[in-house]
């Protein structure tokens, strides 16, 4: 019996902490079927499909997702595409100044948002820039920048500069290098620097309430809705961006594990071995 | 992009006055050499003697501090890697992981523009023995795996010239030998000009037309395989290439066509045509086969030189014997006896004479105040370690 609960001990510690980051989530799904008996009250009432099937029906909630979606959009193509750029010029030139400014690229993610905010509202206002959407996208791009960087450069300079001779050795120009060898290999960083960008400008509140003028967006009508009790179309979009994350990062795995078992499934059957049971 | 000619012949490739520093080091220093189209060269040196950077000037991924790369009578130096018709067998490989081996192979061939690759691909991967594997990554393939996909990724190219850093160091013996042929045989039938890099001595001296050892940035020797060892240029080939006992002693002009030499109270003689320097502080070189041993002075053949001693070691190993015999003055000389079934062994404590045939002996300069190098009984030179 102590061997067994030895043997077993960090298997039932992972379920636990497991259950516990995931209970928040099941919360929001179990919501999202609810129909609330009165505005402010969050218990278990009644099942629905409502809520999903009129998503919108709180046309506010609607436009202020559409409007977090556009500013995300923008914020993690313009973050990725500097950020990118920086984190080569970081780790493949040597120039004046590289240590100097690869401080500098932590100084927002160490900033309290609090500070940021405020600061960047002060900057607005004294350069006479009014708030809105465009405020909100320069702030997210200046925050989202950093982790780009961080995350691309981590990526890159993990890379054997090697490969890039060994393209080049085999008639590879500059461009083909960085197109078939150089890119692809820093891809998968990229795309998670984009996807942290995103999931950062989508859910920032604090920020964006400074800079956001009379913009509202997502997580400012749920913070302003809170007040006047949330809508339970809201846990819908909570739980949709949440399936479709899982959704994505589910498929990439599989795609990663079916190559790989293609791959040697091959020589195998060559060779003659035969194939395991399991 | 197409790069220049890459099935004329371009002639040979010269290395004129090459020259690389890092920084204050001198990496490679002012090296000159010319390898004749077609021919199979083999650069030999200790780790970090500067055969990677050599090479690696020569492919253009590193920019000579001075000096000239030629090939034929075009200067190359200037023109960025993929403009040379040169391939590199990268001594880390360097395949691309992202990439399938069958894509790895075929990647040269796609970059100049050619379509149809499968056959190419597949035949070059029969060739490394590698058929089937196609559709593997890199990374899910054993060390001399991986090795054999660099060596077919750079030889389907057909280069001009075929740069190998250590392209068999991680193989066994026996798959070694098999790709030694084959690269052997791809060298002569396709008249690719290969420049080699090894550890391997005998790889060397069985492969190469010309081998040249590098020391310390610059070439010690050049010379066909059998030059270099029956008559070595300095004690540092001497004792790189294969064995040697080296005596300290001290030449004073040639008298006829000998050089006679005193060494260790002892006068030598040696053929005037075996020695490199005729004045001064010389080194005394005999190889250890070159040697034989008599338990009775009287066995020594007429015109043999000899030295007294004392059997302190003998080891068998196979083929033949390897003893240490102590001279009068300390110095242990090894001495190889084949195990050819003449003459019984001699057992350790045994007083023998040493003698060899002069003809056989070689004369090199020697620095002064440098003492005898006796190489101790070893299979291969020491190789130096990179810390
Ligand atoms: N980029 C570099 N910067 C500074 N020093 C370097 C650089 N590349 C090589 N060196 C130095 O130049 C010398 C020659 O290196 P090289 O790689 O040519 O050695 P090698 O003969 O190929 O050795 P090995 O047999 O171990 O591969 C070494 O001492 C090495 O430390
Ligand atoms: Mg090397």
């Amino acid at each position: 019996m102590r061997r067994w609960i030895a043997d077993r001990w960090v298997m039932g510690v992972a379920l636990l902490v497991l259950g516990y980051l995931s209970l928040p989530i099941v919360v929001v799904a179990g919501l999202s079927f609810n129909r609330p008996s009165s505005r402010l009250s969050y218990d278990f009432n009644e099942f629905t499909l409502d809520n999903w099937t009129q998503p919108c029906a709180t046309s506010d909630m609607c436009d202020a997702v559409v409007r977090s979606m556009e500013i995300g959009l923008i914020a993690t193509v313009v973050s990725t595409l500097l950020g990118t750029l920086m984190a080569f010029a970081l780790v493949r030139h040597g120039f004046r100044g590289r240590a100097g400014i690869n401080g500098l690229i932590f100084l927002p993610m160490a900033t309290p948002e609090l500070v940021m905010g405020t600061s960047l509202l002060a900057l607005f206002v004294a350069a006479g820039v009014p708030q809105g959407f465009w405020t909100i996208v320069i702030a997210h791009v200046m925050f989202c920048v950093s982790f780009v960087v961080v995350t691309v450069k981590a990526r890159l300079s993990g890379m054997d500069r090697r490969l890039e001779e060994a393209a080049m050795d085999l008639y590879a120009s500059e461009w083909q290098t960085f197109r078939r060898i150089t890119l692809p290999l820093v891809l998968p960083g990229i795309m998670a620097a984009a996807l942290l960008a995103f999931s950062l400008s989508f859910d920032d509140f604090i920020i964006t309430n400074f800079n956001a003028g009379t913009t509202v967006t997502f997580p400012m009508y749920v913070w302003g809705a809170a007040q006047r009790g949330i809508p339970p179309q809201v846990n819908v979009i909570g739980t949709a961006m949440f399936a479709i994350a899982l959704l994505l990062v589910g498929a990439s795995t599989l795609r990663g594990r079916r190559a790989r078992r293609a791959a040697l499934v091959a020589p195998v059957a060559a060779v003659g071995t035969p194939k395991s049971a399991s | 992009m197409r790069t220049m000619g890459h099935e004329t012949p371009a002639g040979d490739l010269r290395l004129a006055n090459l020259t690389k520093r890092f920084g204050v080091f001198t990496a490679v220093d002012d090296l000159s050499l010319t390898v004749p189209q077609g021919s199979f060269f083999a650069l030999l040196g200790a780790s970090g003697c500067g055969k990677t950077t050599t090479l690696r000037m020569i492919a253009g991924l590193e920019e000579p501090t001075s000096g000239q790369v030629l090939l034929g009578d075009r200067d190359i130096a200037g023109l960025r890697p993929y403009k040379r018709p040169v391939n590199t067998v990268f001594q880390s490989y360097a395949l691309f992981p992202h990439l399938d081996i069958h894509e790895n192979v075929a990647f040269g061939l796609r970059r100049r523009g050619i379509r149809k690759v499968t056959d190419q691909v597949e035949r070059m991967l029969a060739l490394v023995q590698l058929e089937g594997y196609g559709r593997r990554k890199p990374a899910q393939l054993s060390g001399g795996q991986q090795q054999r996909v660099a060596l077919a990724r750079a030889l389907i190219n057909h280069p001009q010239v075929l740069l190998l850093d250590e392209p068999l160091g991680a193989l066994d013996l026996k798959l070694r030998r098999q790709m030694q042929i084959e690269l052997k045989r791809i060298q002569t039938e396709v008249g690719i000009t290969f420049v080699h890099v090894t550890h391997d001595q005998e790889e060397a001296m069985t492969m190469a037309d010309t081998v040249a050892v590098m020391n310390a940035g610059r070439i010690e020797q050049l010379g066909a395989p059998a030059d270099l060892y029956e008559y070595p240029a300095t004690a540092f080939v001497a004792n790189f290439l294969g064995q040697s006992n080296l005596l300290a002693g001290e030449a004073a002009g040639r008298t006829g066509d000998d050089l006679p030499v005193t060494a260790h109270g002892a006068r030598f003689s040696v053929p005037a045509d075996r020695a490199r320097v005729d004045h001064g502080p010389v080194f005394l070189g005999v190889r250890p086969e070159k040697l034989h041993l008599a338990a009775d002075p009287g066995e020594v053949p007429a015109g043999h030189q000899h030295v007294g001693g004392v059997v302190t070691d003998a080891s068998y190993v196979g083929v033949s014997t390897q003893y240490l015999v102590r001279t009068a003055w300390g110095s242990e000389l090894s001495v190889f006896a084949a195990n050819s079934g003449v003459g019984g062994r001699l057992a350790v404590g045994t007083p023998v004479t040493a003698h060899w045939d002069p003809r056989h002996a070689f004369v090199l300069p020697r620095e002064p105040g440098e003492d005898d190098q006796t190489a101790p009984l070893l299979d291969e030179p020491p190789v130096g370690v990179p810390s």
